[in-house]
């Protein structure tokens, strides 16, 4: 039996934020940072941050999220800076754009420092309540942005045709905003499987929201069902860890925030431990695979497949002996160890079974059931690359919320979209990163342009740019951005445009150093198993010997300035690998002219003489920003974008007064 | 993803239609046009040759001099016109080359254009420009668009067409493995923890060298690049009398055909050389081979072999007149088993059909189908089902005294090779052109994977050439690059998690 539940007016704010998530926490300390008065909704005050799957933050390509998000203003560096209990840099045997930075976090330390945060924030207040509906009112198409052009015929696909004005609660408050943004994780809708159970929960048995999906399906944007999982929890006590392989952390640290020094986050670190599965375990899997929804249908949403179940991969892969399994602390607080490699939704008593077949977990007590979890996104084709939604002004979204996968990926997303909610507010020119500047300029366009139809992950092939783009730089990048929209202090700012020049002063300086071919270079060279010269060269071009370094050529360059480590770091980088450096840098430059060609709002596609029908619609779905991103839009031809470059240059002429560049 | 035209680079391309005679016209625009000009072209003063410095002369000038290759031979006589920026076609910098009209010429001076830093330009391109730098006034807007739309199906439908089913699949292969190479190491970066790449930089080498001489034989061989570049060889065989030596001099004689001679690659073989219509044959006349009887009759044949193992084409000659002689099938069995080694195309000629036919096309046809039957190999073939093979011998009743018959023989090369379609010569040689840049790129690429290795360098520097490749290979093929590197690393690799 429903009950009319009363209405009643509850304030009013600049920018609401539904969900304290990676993103929800990220876009709302953004956001109130920027000055907007923001209000942020939540499950439970106790989850803020919760970390319901892995714990940890970083990891390949994610590290570098982290850094970036950390080089704009975020929090999360900083937070797992705080937290983590082992610290360890992965791929160092790699190239430096690999090299990527994983912690292991303390999952209740790392939930509570981000809630001291949060909760000490001028300007934000935290709410612990679930948001069911947006509230909207409809946009007059502006007529003059459409003056001269057809409107497509999805009337709702036309900017500006809505506007969000506040959120309602499931208790009737209504909360007024100017913008909202959607961070609602996996909460919408959701499902959590295991063999035949099914319960309507969000992940460990928090409530799920069940009335936004509908809510947003009313407005008109469009849902997809996705599905993740996550490993069983076991007891320490139970695990016989001297069968397993210890992996403890890095003795040098590096922290992820910029803002921090490795003294000053030195702590003692925990183990991780490296376990198999065996024979055994894939033989009780196989056996009892008709009772996983997975197989049995019963899961209808599409699961990723850089993170599958561990029957996803004995049947995928059936000629594998083995699958390895990390053993991972879930912090100082509890006895509780994640299962990394082991999810799945199997049931309960099929998982312990499983789970006891493993060297070393023969008695193993499972505190927490392994599960797959079903819910509710958007589809981001719908979203702007500033995470606004194309037509809804004011409404954004991020996380996980927009099809992503992972904290770093929500966090990132979650910094984007508070930041815009706040520039768009403010009347600035809202804050893109495009591929060439970060990883989260790449994850937000693959998100906005290219189809996807599963939790989408960063990987660090999905950036062209790799080189460029690598951790060790994330702060040169983008603390320019950071400090223009204003998340970045003037301190924080100078302490970086001091690390710039020194860069390039020693640059400059290494190139300027000849030597001859003779006295004593020569001997240095011999006792190092280098060449020895034949003509003049310079220390740069030392330094770029594979053989030599930097800091071995101390000695033959004795006006060297004392320079801190960072410096002499992206010194020895851009000297090493200037060659492949400079050939991504010409790619960019190319990359960045079709970046430039604005294709103008309103303009429709199927009024363009000669683009294929493919093209039309596919066009018309992404209403793509600029030039560049149609490019990047499957099933969008070279010889379409010739087409669209020519019918742009008639239409911008057409109109003088809209300028061409952005 | 790199399929994308880049904006300020500098393009090349032969702007006149291509026939036998007259004059041709490569035009060079962009940027670097005049540093195209300055490396290429030579003025001649005092009998010696010497670079023309664009800045010292006038826009809208005409040069005449020497197009030379990089070691400064002389590959043509042209006279060359400077077209400074704005006031050119494309607004950009421009030169446009007058050549001797012709096949190889035109294509030896394109080819040099292009190694001197230009690309070839895309189908509409100059125009495009033309249009983009606001040359063209706005009513011709749409004109521009039909014609980048007509030229670039016109110019996929020549990319794949020109690639011959061999080529072709060895390109896919090799980018089937490159892909899974960069997967597998993409994939061991992605995820650390559960795969290593110990060892995996010697495998990745000899993988490497495979696919570098394969690239490499794919350059020198025979890709319709080359039948255009070097013309078709083609060698006329036939018994005594059925009508070879008529045959050779009608094609010589023929009065569109331009006709030049260069010593041939045997000593006792003279090699004609014919341009019919845009088409080079290089035509080898086995008579004196093959009528060379008594004590060198071993030689003869053997040599006639060598000469068949190389063609292109083969003219198998007969004489309508007359019934199939044993000597005729002796020398069909013969054109079989050549055609099963090295995949030449073969035109059974009935010649003499002005007199009385005594031999039809239904005999020739079914001497090829036992012929067939009595190869060994051809055998296999057969009972698979596969009868398309006997049917791609081609038989064709003519009389090589008549012209209406010389035309006939034109005209069925021309289907053979080019599948009828060489109106747009200039398109054909463009894209035989692009596919050989796309092929040393890859090359290029794969070397610097070498390099890679060989330096030391981590195993991330190895994707980006891996990947270069790989998409100048795809280029090739008219792919693009999407998803597919992250599709195969999911399907390949078991990551983590």
């Amino acid at each position: 039996m429903e009950r009319t539940i009363p209405e009643f007016y509850a304030g009013d704010y600049d920018v609401a934020v539904i969900g304290a998530g990676h993103a929800g926490c990220e876009a709302a300390l953004a956001s109130a940072r920027l000055g907007m008065n923001t209000i942020c909704f939540m499950v439970s005050t106790d989850t803020i941050a919760m970390m319901p799957c892995n714990p940890n933050i970083g990891g390949t390509s994610k590290g570098h999220l982290v850094r970036e998000l950390d080089a704009l203003g975020g929090e999360m560096g900083k937070n797992i800076d705080k937290t983590f209990i082992q610290s360890k840099m992965l791929n160092e045997s790699k190239g430096p754009a690999v090299h990527s930075l994983r912690a292991q976090a303390d999952k209740q330390k790392y939930s509570n420092a981000m809630r001291k945060v949060m909760e000490n924030q001028d300007r934000l207040t935290l709410k612990q309540a679930e948001v069911s509906e947006l509230l909207w009112e409809e946009l007059e198409p502006d007529q003059k942005e459409n003056e001269g052009n057809k409107l497509t015929d999805n009337a709702s696909m036309v900017p500006g045709k809505k506007r969000i004005t506040g959120v309602k609660t499931v208790s009737g408050g209504i909360y007024k905003c100017r913008s909202a943004v959607l961070a609602s994780g996996v909460y919408l809708n959701a499902r959590c499987i295991f063999g035949e159970v099914s319960q309507p929960t969000g992940p460990n048995g928090l409530p799920r929201a069940t009335h936004l999906s509908d809510s947003l399906q009313a407005i008109g944007l469009e849902l997809y069902r996705f599905k993740t999982g996550t490993p069983a929890r076991i007891d320490k006590r139970s695990i016989d860890f001297s069968q397993m392989e210890p992996q403890g952390g890095d003795e040098k640290l590096v922290p992820f925030s910029f803002t921090n020094t490795p003294e000053s986050i030195e702590r003692e670190q925990q183990n991780c431990w490296l376990a198999y599965t065996n024979e055994e375990t894939h033989r009780i899997i196989r056996e009892n695979i008709h009772r996983s929804p997975l197989f049995s249908g019963d899961i209808k949403g599409t699961g990723p497949r850089y993170c599958p179940s561990i029957e996803d991969k004995v049947v995928k892969f059936p000629d594998r002996e083995r699958h390895q399994i990390f053993i991972e602390p879930e912090g100082d607080y509890t006895n509780e160890m994640y299962l990394s490699g082991m999810s799945s939704s199997l049931p309960e008593e099929v998982q312990l079974q499983m789970y006891r077949t493993i060297k070393g977990m023969e008695h193993a007590t499972v505190v927490r059931n392994a599960y797959a979890i079903e819910y509710d996104c958007i589809n981001p084709m719908q979203l702007y690359p500033t995470l606004e939604c194309k037509f809804i002004k004011g409404f954004f979204s991020a996380g996980q919320a927009n099809g992503s996968s992972g904290y770093e990926e929500a966090a990132a997303q979650g910094i984007v979209a508070g930041i815009n909610a706040a520039l768009t507010l403010k009347g600035e020119e809202p804050l893109i990163i495009d591929r060439s500047e970060g990883y989260i300029g790449v994850l937000i366009d693959d998100l906005v342009t290219k189809e996807t139809h599963e939790p989408y992950r960063m990987m660090t092939s999905r950036a062209e740019y790799r080189l460029l783009l690598r951790q060790d730089n994330a702060d040169l990048r983008l603390t320019e951005m950071g400090h223009r929209v204003g998340l970045i202090d003037e301190e924080r700012y100078e302490a970086f445009c001091l690390k710039k020049q020194q860069i390039a002063d020693e640059l400059k300086r290494l190139n300027g150093i000849m030597f001859g071919a003779g006295g004593a270079i020569q001997e240095f060279l011999t006792m190092h198993n280098s060449a020895e010269l034949r003509t003049g060269t310079t220390m740069a071009e030392l330094v770029r010997r594979p053989e030599l370094s930097y800091d071995m050529l101390a000695p033959m360059d004795p006006e060297r300035p004392m320079l801190p480590k960072d410096v002499t770091e992206q010194v020895e980088i851009e000297i090493k690998y200037e060659g492949y450096i400079e050939r991504q840098r010409i790619q960019v430059e190319h990359f960045k002219k079709l970046e430039n060609r604005r294709i103008p709002e309103a303009l429709d596609f199927s009024a363009i003489p000669s683009l294929r029908l493919e093209a039309v619609q596919k066009l018309t779905k992404v209403r793509p920003e600029n030039v560049g991103q149609a490019s990047r839009i499957s099933g969008v031809s070279p010889a379409d974008i010739s087409v669209l470059l020519v019918y742009l240059e008639n239409y911008y002429k057409k109109n003088a007064s809209v300028t061409n560049e952005v | 993803m790199s399929g994308y035209v880049m904006e300020n680079d500098t393009i090349a391309a032969i702007s006149t239609g291509l026939t036998a005679a007259g004059i041709s016209v490569i035009r060079v625009s962009g940027p670097d046009a005049f540093c195209v000009a300055e490396k290429i072209f030579r003025v001649k003063n005092q009998g010696k040759l010497q670079k023309l410095s664009i800045a010292g002369v006038d826009s809208h000038t005409v040069h005449y001099g020497y197009i030379v290759g990089e070691d400064e031979t002389i590959l043509d006589e042209v006279m060359m016109l400077v077209l400074k920026a704005p006031r050119t076609f494309t607004r950009e910098d421009t030169i446009e080359i007058d050549c001797h009209g012709g096949i190889v010429v035109t294509r030896r001076i394109l080819r040099r254009v292009l190694e001197a830093g230009a690309r070839p330009a895309e189908p509409g391109e100059f125009t495009k420009r033309a249009f983009l730098n606001g040359r063209i006034d706005l009513s011709q807007a749409e004109a521009v668009i039909d014609v980048i739309n007509s030229k670039n199906e016109l110019a996929l439908k020549n990319s794949v067409k020109q690639l011959n089913g061999r080529v072709q699949t060895e390109i896919v292969e090799i980018r089937e493995k490159l892909l899974r190479q960069v997967a597998r190491i993409e994939a061991a970066l992605d995820d650390p923890e559960h795969m290593n790449l110990d060892g995996y930089s010697d495998e990745l080498l000899s993988e490497n060298a495979g696919h570098l001489s394969k690239i490499k034989a794919l350059l020198a061989t025979a890709d319709r690049g080359r039948l255009l570049k070097e013309g078709i060889r083609t060698v006329i065989v036939g018994k005594p009398n059925a009508g070879k030596s008529s045959l050779m001099n009608a094609l010589l004689r023929y009065e569109r055909a331009i006709v030049t001679d260069i010593a041939g690659t045997t000593r006792d073989t003279l090699v004609e050389e014919v341009n019919l219509d845009g088409i080079t044959l290089q035509l080898v006349d086995t008579a004196g081979i093959r009528e060379t009887k008594d004590t060198v009759e071993q030689i003869g044949v053997d040599r006639a072999k060598q000469e068949l193992l190389q063609a292109d084409l083969i003219l198998f000659v007969t004489d309508a007149s007359v019934k199939l002689s044993t000597e005729d099938r002796d020398i069909l069995a013969e054109i079989l088993a050549t055609k099963e080694n090295s995949g030449a195309k073969v035109l059974a000629i009935l010649n003499k059909c002005d007199l009385e036919m005594v031999t039809t096309e239904e005999h020739l046809q079914n001497a090829v189908r036992n012929g067939m039957r009595n190869h060994s190999d051809a055998r296999e073939v057969l009972r698979e089902g596969d009868s398309d093979r006997v049917s791609d011998i081609e038989v064709l009743s003519v009389s090589v005294k008549e012209v209406a018959g010389i035309e006939k023989i034109e005209e069925k090369i021309k289907s053979i090779f080019f599948a009828g379609e060489l109106r747009n010569d200039d398109e054909v040689i463009i894209t035989a052109e692009r596919h050989r840049s796309l092929l040393s790129q890859a090359e290029e690429s794969l070397r610097k994977v070498q390099d890679s290795v060989e330096m030391g360098m981590p195993e991330d520097f190895y994707t980006i050439d891996l990947m270069a490749a790989y998409v100048s290979l795809g280029q090739i093929l008219g792919e693009e690059l999407d998803e597919d590197l992250v599709d195969c690393i999911f399907r390949e690799f078991c990551m983590g998690k």
